[in-house]
């Protein structure tokens, strides 16, 4: 059983078809190898094995008839941050305890129409506010990576550390995650999976419990590039209901991979280069550099000059959003409620006790932008960096760069606990990718090598409004050369 | 932004007080419920008096991941809005959230216009009673979210909530401080009802909450710099908001005149004691912390948008007064009491096609309007249609029957119903015409009342009292006008 976990998405698909195994063997060996390591690695907060294996049942017999969907009988996890219909949907808060929608979001809704199997909601972050899966009511997450010879825990990332740690520890054939400063491709980087946040508009967000309505995508988690890509077309949609999503057909992204990159122009930002950046890093990206140039590919200097300003802006503009967007916890229709004597000491009691800390801090810092007085100063202001930091994009582009290469992380995982009582260092993590939401780009994240203590890096794609396609063309150059990477199973 | 006075200072409408004569200032914020089948971003019905929570949708109820979808209609109906008001329309305009916490506001924040509103500056024209007319400012319409309602009276120690009107549409029509008095604030509140009844924009129906009124009123020296203003929050019938000002301007007088200053404050209007009351004062007042809503993008529409909705607008208030005055020859006063409501100048209008329209304007403003108010039944109520009172001056004009007998057909025809000309023959109501049958009377009334002919002859305004007895002697049935002429010519007065 333990070798179908093991196949790609595209190499179960094929399988599948040509009806050599069933999609009923594949959810049940998915299911064994849940109900294995999630003791010791933690990513699921709900398995729903009868509903997986009824729908296994359901894409074998459509199999059978030559029939299914682009993810026919395909076993998946899903981000406990999308509604899923009458199963668990709390956001990994408390403050949603035993919420259970009627509803489907939009993009899990798709992967069920094209055959996809749900095995159950992944642990994340609450609220998706978290690098390290340290957050979550539920427990944090355990990457499955260690540093060699070491038994020592480390974080998978986050906030889509639950997603990122079952496709890596093959407890799933790929992941939905969703990302708003980088929660989709920080975790792919630390567990040396791929990692796809699509342009701000190609999801739909509809049924996505909203951390930053302006920043917020939904993307797939995946072991490779190719199965990224197969994913990645099942979930983009437009969408009435989210009409900030985008109608612009969906291309097969698949036959994006291998496709020359002769020709194409690649940025290298010099702003990225940041102080203090272990040699590892930078190592790792003239890596990037060095078999993108040897692929045929124009590697050009580029100026962003506005980097610096981008994470403090997002931790303005992204907490002020989800200052509002959680205002509608407050006990009085679902999820939690604790008592009060009133009704603003039922909203504090509930809220206190349904917030974890690190929700509690965001949610204090967009309060505090918003006020009367502050706001010209911070959200006004940081609106403006927005833009420029969009123009500085835009400069590029304009000049004919095809993609930007960058770092994903300024490192590889780091120990739970590492960064507590210094929330700003966590914030760090984001340096990176904070830069794409606030620009509402796509950024692919692939795994691209390993550092001296054997954890992966990966390095970050950053593309042209609803330029994944091309990512995903050079994605595949950097995957070809740095080749695939498995943490070794301890669990 | 500073405020411009538009107005001179009028002391017909100042307030005598202790110390002096006082001005009140006033400006008001309708908000007006749109006249829509859903909601302004959910597909969730609109519809009144379903029971409690019949009418949510999830983003009515702000499930999480639930987003809003702009409702095109309300968008229309706010620029016709704004075309009726003659206003600025803004091709551009942005959803902002307004955050607060409440149980009947679901998503803790209500999605309102705030820094760019979907219509600027209009103006409207009061007519008022002694032919005043008084132009007041528009400062701008924008659209928003109505918030649901908590019940208290439900369960000894919980409130419940009704979310039915939670996420409906409304239009915040927001005055320039224009208005001088009560009647004048309650002359604009009818306008604009009317405006957007006619509009089709906003049924208007105060008891229903699809309209209310926040009042902000101050007072000062006459012409003197503005007063700090109290805003009466919610004032929903035209009669309280005339009451609520007259009360709230007394206050503040009351309190100037002490030596004391006015704080800036929220206040409510109770009816029943006829007082205003403090809510909340400006300390106390909400930070709503105001931001675009990031799940809406910026609302655009071109000209041409704007342009095909104007084509479709019907013919106002002030316009259809113009033409009433200009092609029917009504007074000003007439036309004004039938343009008042689009039903009442419609029912006019159907009485008057093809008939002398200053005796339509009497007998649907004197005989049904009349009849109407004294019943109190409204005009969509009567029980005389447009065709029947037609009929009516139609007999009257044709001389079939006389001013008299019409009144009392008109009251066969407003208990028993019927078509008048056939009711005018079954009943024998016809007017005499026949000069023969009328001069007989003539003669025999002369011939036996000698001595008020002379008096007659000395004063021809007795002939009124023969005019009576040939009527009386015809049971009224007689022309009038051939009595009259006849007993001129028997009697011999020019």
């Amino acid at each position: 059983m333990t070798e179908l976990t093991k196949l790609t998405l595209a190499e179960a698909r094929a399988r599948l078809a040509a009806r050599e195994i069933t999609a009923s063997e594949l959810t049940q060996a998915y299911l064994a190898a849940i109900e294995a390591a999630n003791p010791a690695i933690n990513a699921y907060v709900a398995v729903t094995a009868d509903r997986a294996l009824e729908m296994a049942r359901r894409s074998d017999e459509r199999l059978a008839r030559g029939e299914g969907g682009a993810l026919e009988g395909i076993p998946l996890g899903i981000k406990d941050l999308f509604a899923t219909e009458g199963v668990h949907t709390q956001a990994c808060s408390h403050i949603l305890d035993g919420f259970k929608p009627p509803y489907e979001s939009t993009v899990t809704a798709n992967l069920w129409a094209d055959g996809a199997v749900m095995l159950g909601k992944l642990n994340m972050d609450e609220f998706a506010m978290g690098s390290s899966n340290e957050t979550s009511y539920y427990g944090n997450v355990v990457n499955p990576w260690r540093r060699e010879g070491s038994t020592e825990a480390l974080v998978p990332g986050g906030s889509s550390g639950g997603s990122a740690a079952a496709v890596a520890a093959w407890l799933c054939a790929g992941a939905t995650a969703t990302d708003t400063g980088g929660s989709i491709r920080q975790p792919a980087a630390l567990t040396g999976t791929v990692g796809m946040k699509p342009t701000y508009g190609r999801c739909s967000r509809w049924g996505v419990v909203a951390f930053a309505s302006s920043l917020d995508q939904a993307g797939p988690i995946t072991r490779t590039l190719r199965d990224n890509a197969i994913m990645m077309r099942s979930m983009a949609s437009v969408d009435a209901r989210d009409t900030t999503s985008v109608d612009l057909p969906v291309p097969d992204y698949e036959a994006a991979i291998g496709r020359s990159v002769k020709g194409l122009k690649i940025g290298i930002p010099a702003e990225y280069r940041i102080d203090g950046l272990p040699a590892e890093i930078a190592a790792l990206w003239q890596q990037g550099i060095d078999w993108l140039k040897a692929a045929g590919a124009e590697i050009v200097e580029i100026s962003l000059p506005h980097t610096k300003y981008a994470l403090p802006a997002y931790y303005i503009v992204a907490p002020a959003e989800a200052s509002s967007n959680l205002a509608r916890y407050d006990g009085v229709r679902y999820g939690l409620r604790v008592p009060g004597e009133d009704i603003a000491d039922m909203y504090e009691n509930t809220r206190a006790a349904g917030f974890g800390s690190e929700v509690k801090r965001r949610i204090l810092i967009g309060t505090y932008v918003l006020s009367a007085g502050y706001y010209d100063a911070y959200y006004l202001r940081a609106q403006k960096v927005r833009t420029l930091i969009k123009r500085d994009f835009d400069e590029a582009f304009n000049a004919g760069v095809d993609a930007i290469l960058t770092p994903a992380t300024p490192d590889a995982a780091f120990a739970p606990g590492a960064f507590s009582g210094d929330p700003v260092q966590m914030y760090l993590n984001d340096v990176f990718t904070v830069t794409v939401n606030m620009a509402g780009l796509p950024g692919l994240a692939v795994p691209a090598g390993l550092n001296s203590a054997g954890l992966p890096l990966g390095l970050q794609l950053i593309g042209r409004p609803f330029g994944e396609e091309t990512l995903y063309t050079i994605g595949n150059v950097i995957e070809e050369a740095a080749g695939r990477f498995e943490p070794g199973k301890w669990w | 932004m500073s405020i411009v006075d538009t107005r001179t200072p009028d002391p017909k409408k100042f307030i005598k007080g202790a110390t002096g004569d006082w001005e009140i200032v006033i400006g008001m914020e309708v908000h007006a419920q749109v006249t829509s089948n859903a909601k302004l971003f959910s597909g969730a019905s609109t519809e009144f008096g379903k029971d409690p929570n019949a009418n949510v949708s999830l983003v009515d109820a702000a499930m999480p991941g639930m987003l809003p979808v702009i409702n095109e209609e309300c968008v229309k109906q706010a620029i016709r809005t704004g075309l009726g008001l003659k206003a600025q329309i803004n091709l551009k305009s942005v959803f902002d959230r307004k955050n607060y916490f409440y149980p009947d506001l679901p998503q803790g924040y209500q999605i309102s216009q705030f820094k760019q509103p979907i219509v600027g500056e209009g103006e409207v024209l009061l007519d008022m009673p002694g032919g005043e007319q008084v132009t007041v400012g528009v400062e701008r319409l924008h659209l928003e979210q109505d918030a649901g309602k908590s019940l208290h009276d439900q369960h000894p120690t919980m409130s419940f909530v009704d979310l039915n009107r939670s996420g409906v549409a409304l239009m915040e029509i927001v005055s320039k401080p224009d208005l001088r008095s009560a009647d004048e604030a309650k002359v604009y509140l009818t306008k604009l009802r009317t405006i957007l009844r006619y509009l089709g924009t906003c049924d208007g129906n105060m008891d229903q909450g699809s309209m209310r009124a926040d009042v902000n009123v101050s007072v000062r020296a006459p012409g003197g710099a503005f007063g700090t203003r109290c805003e009466i929050k919610n004032v929903n019938s035209i009669r309280f908001v005339g009451q609520a000002i007259e009360y709230e301007a007394r206050r503040q007088i009351g309190i100037l005149e002490d030596g004391g200053s006015i704080d800036q404050e929220t206040r409510l209007f109770d009816p029943v004691k006829g007082e205003t009351r403090s809510m909340r004062s400006k300390e106390e007042a909400h930070d709503y912390r105001y931001f675009p809503d990031p799940d809406l993008l910026p609302l655009e529409f071109d000209q041409a948008y704007v342009d095909a909705l104007a084509v479709g607008l019907p013919e106002l208030p002030d316009d259809k007064k113009a033409r009433f005055v200009a092609d029917y020859g009504l007074t000003a006063y007439d036309a004004d009491i039938l343009v008042a409501e689009k039903a009442s100048a419609d029912f006019f209008e159907e009485v008057a096609k093809g008939r002398d329209a200053k005796l339509s304007a009497n007998w649907v403003i004197n005989e049904l309007f009349g009849r109407l108010n004294k019943e109190g039944l409204e005009l969509s109520e009567s029980p005389v249609s447009a065709g029947q009172l037609g009929g009516i001056v139609d007999l009257v004009v044709d001389g079939t029957i006389s001013g008299k007998i019409a009144k009392d057909l008109f009251e066969i025809v407003w208990s028993e119903g019927g078509e008048p000309a056939a009711i005018v023959e079954a009943r024998g109501m016809r007017q005499v015409t026949d000069l023969g049958a009328i001069e007989a009377e003539v003669d025999k009334i002369i011939a036996a009342n000698p001595d008020k002919v002379e008096q007659a002859r000395a004063k021809p305004g007795l002939l009124g009292w023969f005019v009576g007895q040939v009527m009386k002697a015809t049971g009224g049935k007689a022309n009038p006008q051939a009595v009259n002429d006849l007993l001129k010519a028997k009697i011999g007065i020019e």
